[in-house]
């Protein structure tokens, strides 16, 4: 086959990348420096869910690892599994799970790489008790361009392993990584639903469950205006102490084809959102649910981000201190709603204290709210900027996985660590994103 | 368990083959030439559940390495459920046309080293009376087109003799598998301008082989639409053939 071009998860910026593909971990170095040389600089890329430009090249010639997908050693008495950078976290839990294992933490997608886990410190709906990612990552081996073979662990190389965890894959190209998984005595999910009327509800309810729970999470309805603002669904959950230890199998449902126009637009967006809501139940209800719905609800449809159009769209996820974290989200959500735009799966969350390894790590103790939107002008022209003015205000912060479009300054302010991960990083690689808020 | 020994053990689809086996217990003797990538991919198939996994590294095209070879698998393995054979390059048709004795060495990659394995490794499967071989061979074997006729006539080598061996095998409980897959994403057809629509995955091709091997079929085009693809471009006319620039 002819060289792959591969984008970035939202399709924005559409700056195609050319793949270069490295099938063995000896064929890295070669690679890598033939691209620097022809090219300047590279970037590992895995499977492609980074949804901005943090995945995308400066050159736009990347290493494409996602061949680099085999297991080192795997120690099932203890739950410690070594892989190369390329494999997924659902080949991951197609092996632990009949085993009695599962991710410690876990993203909204399975279908990212362990190098992307690792390089963007992924965290998900156990924050508040787990941390991120990068918090079960024992060793991880790096690949840098001067000094060759770096292994890294908390304490081993301790810089250059919290430069690395979070640090956008600039530090060196990871290799493999070891990490610690989590046991579990069934792959189902207890779990509990409760609707919510207000941002104050929420609140109370995160409260008073994220203690309970180790799995916390909620859908807030972003079209909402009025007095149903900040009504939302509450998810929270934990892993069934029965029930079996099953694989998923794969998902039927896929979108063919790129839709030639953005299926989200004002009218289906509120009438999901209302649909969402009606479907819960107003008081709080238990059931039982598979850990793939739980935990991946849009893995069950392939290439979903294609309904977004030829444009693509972008995601905007910030993360607002506890002490500003309610006015700022209502200030969010009603610039948000007044706008008419948003998403179907607007995702409220509360980030706890663990502290991440890495130094760009992006949560904090404060709440998260992520959405999607159909890439328009309007939008990087009136809402995003308004936007960022609110979380710049509250001294929040945006994801760097997620962005495609946050301002230098804002970049460099709420990262202040962001020189000593530039002090770290390989000059053979270099991505847009940085290149964008750094300069 | 299975026992498997599978040379050219490194190549994409013998490698995705070996996946599905590790994961339902198999006991595996592996022969690559590089030790590297052996170990790597031994170290994959432990951790994805695998039995024992010995390792052993030769160049096929040593003839007289396939005795001490074929002895130590023995050795570690004992009986042979399914040999898997699966090394292969795919030449450079413009440069073997240029070269004869470039031609020669992948003629004999490709087709006197399998048939110097198959001949030991039939007599082993012959004594212990039952047994899989699977060759892959390739759907280019068919017809010899003017792109890669060195390729498809070494791989044709292969079928024909096969289609012998398995007649003669059949008689002792031995059953014979050629496997033609055609275009499959691998390392080995990086950056050749084939028809998207047409080119598998080797995880694809890999289920194929496994099921082909179930059923004992005879010849496994895979994946199956080549069966009619095959069938079409076998039932063109040497007439038209030769004036199309396949």
């Amino acid at each position: 086959m002819s060289a792959q071009s591969l984008h970035s998860w939202g399709h924005y910026p559409p700056f195609p990348q050319t793949a270069h593909a490295c099938h063995w971990r000896a064929e890295l170095a070669g690679t890598r420096d033939a691209l620097v040389h022809r090219y300047g600089s590279t970037l590992a890329f895995g499977n492609g869910r980074s949804y901005g430009d943090s995945c995308l090249a400066a050159s736009d010639q990347v290493l494409h690892l996602r061949a680099l997908d085999r297991f080192l050693h795997a120690d099932w008495s203890r739950g410690v599994l070594t892989a190369e950078a390329g494999v997924t976290l659902d080949e991951i839990l197609a092996l632990a799970i009949p085993r009695g294992w599962f991710l410690s933490v876990t993203p909204g997608t399975q279908f990212v790489t362990l190098g992307g886990a690792i390089a963007n410190d992924v965290h998900g709906k156990n924050h508040h008790v787990r941390g991120t990612f990068g918090c079960h990552v024992r060793r991880l081996s790096l690949l840098r361009s001067q000094e060759g073979r770096q292994l890294c662990s908390p304490d081993e190389q301790a810089d250059l392993f919290a430069a690395t965890i979070g640090g956008l894959g600039l530090t060196g190209i990871i290799e493999w990584a070891e990490i610690q998984l989590t046991p579990i005595a069934s792959s189902q999910i207890d779990c509990l639903v409760e609707r919510f009327d207000t941002l104050a509800d929420f609140f109370t309810l995160s409260a008073e469950l994220d203690q309970q729970h180790e799995f916390c999470v909620a859908w807030i309805d972003c079209a909402a205006t009025g007095a149903r603002s900040g009504r939302g669904v509450y998810l929270a959950g934990d892993f069934a102490p029965d029930g079996g230890l099953k694989v998923a199998t794969k998902a039927a449902l896929s979108v063919p084809l790129t839709s030639p126009l953005s299926l989200i637009n004002g009218l289906s967006l509120r009438v999901f959102n209302e649909y969402y809501w009606r479907k819960h139940p107003p008081t709080r209800q238990h059931q039982r649910s598979d850990y793939m719905p739980f935990f991946y609800p849009l893995d069950g449809v392939h290439h979903w981000n294609r309904i977004y159009g030829p444009k693509g769209f972008q995601q905007y996820q910030c993360l607002i201190p506890d002490a500003q974290a309610q006015p700022a989200m209502q200030a969010l959500l009603d610039a948000i709603a007044a706008s008419g735009r948003g998403s179907f799966l607007a995702v409220l969350k509360r980030c706890g204290a663990v502290a991440s390894p890495g130094w760009l790590s992006f949560p904090a103790p404060g709440t998260t709210l992520a959405l999607d939107f159909p890439q328009s002008r309007a939008l990087v022209e009136t809402l995003f900027p308004r936007l960022n003015a609110i979380v710049r205000e509250a001294g929040g912060r945006l994801y760097p996985a997620k962005d495609a479009q946050m301002i230098g300054e804002d970049f460099r302010r709420s990262y202040p660590a962001w020189q000593h991960l530039e002090a770290w990083r390989d000059p053979a690689l270099g991505s847009r994103f940085w290149t964008r808020v750094t300069t | 368990m299975k026992q498997i020994l599978i040379i050219g053990a490194t190549s994409a689809i013998a490698n995705a083959c070996a996946r599905l086996w590790a994961s339902q217990g198999a006991v595996f003797f592996l022969v690559a030439r590089n030790a590297e990538k052996l170990a790597q991919t031994a170290a994959d198939l432990s951790s994805r559940g695998a039995g024992t996994v010995h390792t052993y590294a030769m160049d096929v095209t040593h003839l007289e390495a396939h005795v001490a070879m074929l002895s130590a698998c023995q050795e570690a393995l004992g009986r042979i459920d399914i040999a898997l054979v699966a090394h292969g390059t795919l030449p450079d048709q413009a440069a073997c046309e240029q070269d004869a004795a470039l031609a020669l060495r992948e003629f004999n990659l490709n087709a006197t080293a399998t048939v110097g394995l198959l001949t030991q490794l039939a007599n082993q499967l012959e004594s212990q009376r039952g047994g899989t071989l699977a060759v892959i061979t390739s759907v280019a074997g068919d017809r010899g087109r003017p792109s890669n006729y060195l390729y498809g006539s070494a791989k044709a080598a292969v079928s024909a003799f096969c289609e012998g061996l398995r007649a003669r095998l059949f008689k002792v409980g031995v059953h014979l598998i050629d496997i033609r897959p055609g275009f499959v994403a691998t390392p080995m057809t990086q950056g050749l301008p084939l028809p998207a629509l047409l080119v598998a995955q080797p995880e694809v091709v890999a289920k194929g082989i496994l099921a082909g091997i179930e059923r004992q079929t005879n010849v496994l085009y895979t994946p199956a639409f080549w069966t009619v693809i095959m069938w079409v471009v076998r039932s063109i006319p040497s007439v038209v053939f030769k004036r199309m620039s396949l």
